[in-house]
C-alpha cells in the first residue's frame, strides 16, 4: 500500500518536473540551465513585490468640522488671569518721605533706615547732587533712544572709560536698570550646549538669564567649595565632548539672598584646574571689599584679569541707578550688537551716569568710608550675637548681615508672613526700618528666609545699638 | 505692505552675496595668517564661535560710523552730534573734542521733553535735592517714596484704568510681567513683528508661543479657533489661558495697530489682551492718551496696558496699567518689583510733571499745542515724502516713518550723506529688520519747526537723489529711476 502512494507521488512528481521543465528544456542562461522552479521562484517574487507595495492600514482621518470647532470655542473657558487676591497680598510697604539715607522719614516720624543698601551713605551726598543737578540742567532727564541710535551721551562713555580705570580692566559697557544686566549678560554667550555649573543661591536676575541662555545648568550647594569641585569633576570625567564646549561658572561676590562671600581664589584655582571661564556678579561687593573698594578680586588678592566677566548692578554702593559689565576688549565689544537689554532698550538717563562718575571719585579719594563701615558691621554683629531664635548667617565682613530663623514652621509662607509681622511691628514700635525675606514664586532659590539689615557708614552708633536691641527683643517675643 | 521691486531685490541679494564671498574670504585668509601665530587659548573653548560674529566683524564693522554716534548735548530738535575718526578701517572709533550741531531725526523726542522743560526740570532738580539719584532699594524694601505713590496713581489716571505699577526700564517690565501672568500650559498668540523684550518674556514664562500675521485680525481669528480646538500639544488637554499681545504703533512700520477689531475677536473667544504702547502713549490720540483714544476703543476692554516713559515723557521705565486687583497681584509677585532698585525719584517727578503738561494741568495750554504740533508734523512730513517719490511706510498721524532703502550699500551712502549736510537720521538694517528691507526711519518730533522740517526734507531729498531710493514716481513731476551703483567702500 504505502509503496503504491509513493510510487504514484514520485511518478505524478516527475511528470510535474517534466512539465515544468519543458518550455525551458533547451535554454542556457548564464551558463546555468534554467530549471522549472525558476517559474515559481519569479512568481513568489512578484507575490513579495505586490504585498510591500501596499500601503499600511491607516485608520481613515477625519478633520474637525467647522460646526465641531464653533461648539469647542464655545465650551471653552478659561482661568481667570489672576488667582483670587488673599488679605496677605494687600500688604503695602511704607512710604518714605524722604531720601532713603541712614535715618528716613516715614509718616512724620524719624526712622533709621537698615533697608537701602547704601553701604557708603552715598545718598545725599553733596557732590554727587551738584553733578547731577548740572547734567539735568544740560541734558535734561531722559536720553530718548537706544545706545546704536543717539542715544549715546558723552557721559555713558566717560563713565565707562571712569569704570575701566578704576577697576583695571580694559573695557567696560553701561546698562540702564540693574536687574537687567545679568540677564542680558549671561544669553549673549551661553548658547543651547553650552555648560553652566552655577550657585544655587543666586538671585532671580541670574536665574532669568540662566533660563533664557537654554544651556545646560548643574546646581551647586551654597557657597560649598566641595560640591562645586565634585561638580567640575562629574562633568568634565563624563562627557568628552565637554572639551569643545564652551563651560562657564557663575557666582555672586556677596549674595543676596544669604550675606555669603564667594571664596574667589579657591573659586579661581579650580576654574584654571577645569578650564571653565568665571562670570562673577560683584553688585554688593564693589565699593565695599578690599582695601579701596574695588571689589572681591582685591580682597582675595586675585588679578582682575583671571575673571573673565563681571557685571555689577550700580544700585548699591555707588547710589545711582544702572549697572555695568566689565572685562576684556572681545566680550564688550561682542555685546555691544548682540546683548538684548542693551541694543533693544533705551540707554541710562544721563544724570545718572555722572552720578556714577562722582560716586567713583568719591570711593577713590576718601578711603576713610570704607574703613567706617567695616567697623559698624563689627559693632552690628556684636550686638547681635546672642539673639534669641535667630542666628547670624552672612559672613562677618559681608556689609548684608542676615539673620536666619533658627526653627522653621514647616512653611516658607508662614515663615515669610512670621517675618513680615516682625519687620512691621519694628517700624511701628521702634522705629526701625529693616527687611524681611520676600519671595516671588518664580524665584527658585531655596535658601533660609530671615531678616536682612544693610549696614552703612552712615550709620552712627546709636543707630547700630538701638537696631540689636530691637530685633533681640522682637525676636524673643515672637519667635519663642 | 511693502512691495519691493524686482529688480531691487535682485540687486540686494547680489550685493549681500558679495558682502558674504568677501567676508569669507577674509576669514580664510585669516586663519592661515593664524596658523602661524600661536594659539592662546589654552584648552578653553573660544568664547565667540567664527560663524556667530561674522556679521559683526565682516558687514557691521565696514559701516560702523553710522551707528551708536556720540552726543554731547540734550538730545531735543538740534543736537551736538561728536565727530569720531578711525585708523584702523572702522574697527575702533574714537572721539574727538569736536562736535557738529545738526537736526535731530532719530531720537525719540515726539513731544519735546527730551530737554531743559520750563516747567518740569525745576520741580526734577527740586526732587533730586529732597530725594537723592536713587534709594538703593526695591519698591517693597525702602523703594516707595510719596513720588512713587503719587506716580502711580498719576499714570493709572492718565491711561484710563484704575491702577498702575511703575518700573524702572520698560524692557525689563515686559521680561519680568509676562511670567508672572502666564506659565506652563498657557498659550501666547504675538504678532509678528513684536518687539524682542515681549519675545524675551514670552519665551521666559514657559508657555506655548504661536504667531500670527502682522496686523491681519482675520488671522488671528483662524490661529484662535484652531488652537482652542487642538488644545495643549501631544496631550490635546484645554489651554489654561491665551494672551495676545500686540504692540500701539510698530517701531519698524510705524503701523498702528487694528485694536477694535482685534479685541473684538479676543471677546468672542475669551482670550485677554496685552497691549505694549511703547511709542503711542502721549504721541497719538486727542489728549495724547494713545492707541485706544485714537481708534476709539473702551480701555476696560484691554486686560493689560503696558507703556514706557522713554518716547513720550522724556523720562525712562515703563508701567503696567489694569484693575486693582491685577495690580496688587503683581506687586506681591514681580521679580521687577521685589529684587530691582526702584525707579530714580528725579525721573518718576519728570513723568508727573510731563503728564500734568500734557493735560494742561499745569495751568498753560504747552500740552495741548505740543500734541497739535506733532500730529500735524507728522501728516505735513509723511505727505511731502510721498510727493517726492520715497517709499515711506507707516499710518497717518503716526510720527514714526521708516523710508525704504533695501541696498545694504545705501545704508551708510544716506546715513553719511545726510550727516555731512548736518542731519542726523537713524538707518536699521538686518538683524532689527529683515536681510532685504533695510530703511532709514524718521522720527518727528512736537519740537521740530516747521523751517526744520522744510530743511530737513531738502537734505533727504538730496540724498534720495544721490542714492536712488526714490523708488515710486514723484507727484506732479515725473523722475527717471536712477540706475543703480553699488558702492563698496
Amino acid at each position: 500500500m504505502d509503496t503504491n502512494l509513493v510510487e504514484m507521488c514520485r511518478a505524478g512528481l516527475k511528470w510535474f518536473t517534466m512539465l515544468l521543465d519543458a518550455p525551458s528544456a533547451r535554454i542556457v542562461l548564464f551558463g546555468v540551465r534554467i530549471q522549472g522552479h525558476i517559474f515559481v521562484e519569479v512568481l513568489l517574487g512578484f507575490v513579495i513585490v505586490f504585498l510591500l507595495s501596499q500601503k499600511s492600514y491607516k485608520p481613515p482621518q477625519r478633520p474637525l468640522t467647522e460646526q465641531e470647532i464653533d461648539e469647542l470655542c464655545d465650551e471653552w473657558v478659561p482661568e481667570p488671569l489672576i488667582p483670587p487676591i488673599t488679605q496677605d497680598m494687600r500688604h503695602e510697604p511704607p512710604v518714605l518721605e524722604s531720601a532713603a539715607g541712614p535715618h528716613t522719614t516715614v509718616d512724620g516720624k524719624d526712622v533709621v533706615n537698615f533697608a537701602s543698601a547704601n553701604y557708603l551713605g552715598l545718598i545725599g551726598h553733596q557732590k554727587l547732587l551738584e553733578s547731577c543737578t548740572s547734567a539735568l540742567e544740560k541734558y535734561g532727564v531722559g536720553s530718548c533712544g537706544p545706545r546704536g541710535f543717539y542715544g549715546t551721551i558723552d557721559v555713558h562713555i566717560d563713565c565707562e572709560t571712569r569704570i575701566s580705570k578704576f577697576l583695571g580692566t580694559p573695557d567696560t559697557i553701561l546698562y540702564s536698570y540693574g536687574l537687567s544686566t545679568m540677564f542680558s549678560t549671561i544669553p549673549c554667550f551661553c548658547k543651547r550646549g553650552d555648560i553652566i555649573v552655577a550657585d544655587e543661591g543666586v538671585h532671580w536676575g541670574i536665574q532669568n538669564g540662566l533660563q533664557l541662555s537654554r544651556s545646560t545648568i548643574i546646581y551647586f550647594k551654597h557657597n560649598d567649595m566641595d560640591s562645586l569641585r565634585s561638580t567640575l569633576e562629574k562633568i568634565m570625567t563624563k562627557n568628552k565632548r565637554s572639551k569643545n564646549l564652551r563651560r562657564y561658572i557663575v557666582a555672586e561676590a556677596v549674595y543676596q539672598n544669604s550675606g555669603q562671600i564667594a571664596p574667589l581664589d579657591e573659586i579661581v584655582k579650580l576654574k584654571e584646574k577645569y578650564r571653565f571661564r568665571v562670570i562673577l556678579d560683584e553688585s554688593n561687593s564693589l565699593g565695599v571689599l578690599g582695601r579701596s573698594g574695588r571689589g572681591l578680586a582685591e580682597h582675595h588678592g586675585v588679578p582682575i584679569e583671571k575673571i573673565d566677566v563681571v557685571t555689577a548692578a550700580m544700585g548699591h554702593a555707588l547710589a545711582t541707578e544702572g549697572g555695568f559689565c566689565t572685562g576684556n576688549a572681545r566680550i564688550i565689544d561682542y555685546q555691544r550688537l548682540s546683548s538684548s537689554g542693551y541694543v533693544f532698550s533705551a540707554s541710562l538717563p544721563p544724570y545718572l551716569a555722572s552720578a556714577a562718575i562722582t560716586a567713583i571719585d568719591v570711593i577713590d579719594q576718601n578711603p576713610e568710608l570704607l574703613v567706617k563701615m567695616k567697623q559698624n558691621i563689627a559693632l552690628l554683629w556684636k550686638g547681635l550675637k546672642d539673639i534669641k531664635g535667630m542666628s547670624l548667617a552672612s559672613d562677618p565682613e559681608s556689609p548684608i548681615v542676615f539673620l536666619k530663623l533658627e526653627k522653621s514652621s514647616g512653611s516658607t509662607k508662614d515663615d515669610l508672613l512670621l517675618l513680615e509681622k516682625m519687620a512691621d511691628r519694628a517700624l511701628k514700635e521702634d522705629s526701625l526700618l529693616v527687611v524681611s525675606s520676600k519671595k516671588s514664586f518664580l524665584d527658585k532659590c531655596r535658601l533660609p528666609v530671615g531678616i536682612k539689615l544693610f549696614v552703612s557708614a552712615g550709620h552712627s552708633d546709636s543707630d547700630l545699638i538701638k537696631a540689636s536691641e530691637s530685633l533681640k527683643r522682637l525676636a524673643s517675643e515672637l519667635l519663642l | 505692505m511693502i512691495t519691493i521691486p524686482y529688480l531691487t531685490a535682485v540687486s540686494t541679494y547680489f550685493s549681500y552675496g558679495l558682502l558674504f564671498a568677501f567676508g569669507q574670504l577674509r576669514d580664510y585668509s585669516r586663519r592661515i595668517f593664524d596658523w602661524w601665530s600661536t594659539n592662546n587659548l589654552h584648552g578653553y573653548a573660544p568664547i565667540c564661535l567664527a560663524h556667530e560674529d561674522f556679521y559683526i566683524r565682516r558687514l557691521y564693522h565696514r559701516i560702523q560710523d553710522c551707528f551708536g554716534r556720540p552726543i554731547s548735548s540734550a538730545p531735543d530738535a538740534w543736537v551736538d552730534v561728536v565727530e569720531r575718526f578711525s585708523n584702523d578701517n572702522n574697527k575702533t572709533l574714537k572721539r574727538t573734542t569736536k562736535s557738529t550741531r545738526c537736526l535731530n531725526l532719530g531720537s525719540y523726542n515726539y513731544l519735546g521733553f527730551g530737554s531743559y522743560d520750563e516747567y518740569c526740570t525745576p520741580l526734577v532738580i527740586d526732587s533730586l535735592k529732597k530725594f537723592s539719584p536713587s534709594t538703593c532699594s526695591s519698591r517693597v524694601d525702602a523703594g516707595t517714596t510719596s513720588v512713587h505713590a503719587e506716580l502711580e496713581e498719576c499714570v493709572a489716571k492718565y491711561v484710563g484704568k484704575p491702577a498702575a505699577i511703575v518700573t524702572g526700564m520698560g524692557y525689563a517690565t515686559n521680561s519680568a510681567i509676562i511670567p508672572v501672568l502666564i506659565g506652563k500650559g498657557g498659550l501666547i498668540i504675538s504678532d509678528s513683528l513684536n518687539h524682542t523684550s515681549i519675545v524675551n518674556g514670552a519665551r521666559g514664562s514657559g508657555a506655548t508661543i504661536r504667531v500670527f500675521q502682522h496686523n491681519t485680525p482675520a488671522h488671528l481669528e483662524r490661529v484662535l479657533k484652531e488652537q482652542i480646538a487642538e488644545g495643549q500639544p501631544r496631550t490635546h488637554r484645554p489651554w489654561k489661558k491665551i494672551m495676545v499681545v500686540v504692540e500701539g504703533i510698530y517701531s519698524m512700520e510705524g503701523e498702528i495697530c487694528q485694536l477694535p477689531e482685534i479685541v473684538s475677536i479676543c471677546k468672542k473667544y475669551k482670550a485677554y489682551v496685552y497691549l505694549d504702547e511703547a511709542h503711542s502713549i502721549g504721541a497719538i490720540g486727542k489728549t495724547g492718551r494713545g492707541v485706544c483714544e485714537l481708534l476709539g476703543v473702551d480701555t476696560a476692554d484691554v486686560d493689560i496696558m503696558m507703556g514706557t516713559f522713554t518716547k513720550s515723557f522724556g523720562s525712562c521705565g515703563g508701567y503696567i496699567a489694569g484693575s486693582k486687583d491685577l495690580i496688587q497681584y503683581l506687586k506681591y509677585h514681580c521679580p521687577a518689583h521685589l529684587y530691582a532698585t526702584s525707579i530714580s525719584t528725579p525721573s518718576a517727578q519728570q513723568i508727573i510733571s510731563a503728564i500734568k503738561v500734557i493735560l494742561g494741568e499745569d495751568g498753560s495750554n504747552r500740552g495741548a499745542q505740543k500734541l497739535a504740533r506733532i500730529r500735524e508734523n507728522s501728516n505735513f512730513f509723511r505727505a511731502e515724502l510721498q510727493k517726492m517719490g520715497f517709499e515711506v511706510l507707516g499710518d497717518n498721524d503716526s510720527p514714526v516713518m521708516p523710508i525704504m532703502l533695501y541696498n545694504p550699500a545705501k545704508i551708510p551712502a544716506f546715513s553719511r550723506e545726510c550727516l555731512r549736510e548736518n542731519v542726523a537720521v537713524v538707518v536699521v538694517g538686518f538683524p532689527a529688520t529683515p536681510l532685504l528691507l533695510a530703511r532709514a526711519r524718521i522720527c518727528i518730533s512736537a519740537s521740530h519747526s516747521r523751517e526744520d522740517l522744510i530743511k530737513a526734507l531738502q537734505v533727504i531729498s538730496k540724498a534720495g537723489d544721490l542714492t536712488g531710493i526714490k523708488y515710486f514716481p514723484a507727484a506732479p513731476k515725473k523722475q527717471e529711476e536712477v540706475k543703480d551703483t553699488i558702492k563698496l567702500d
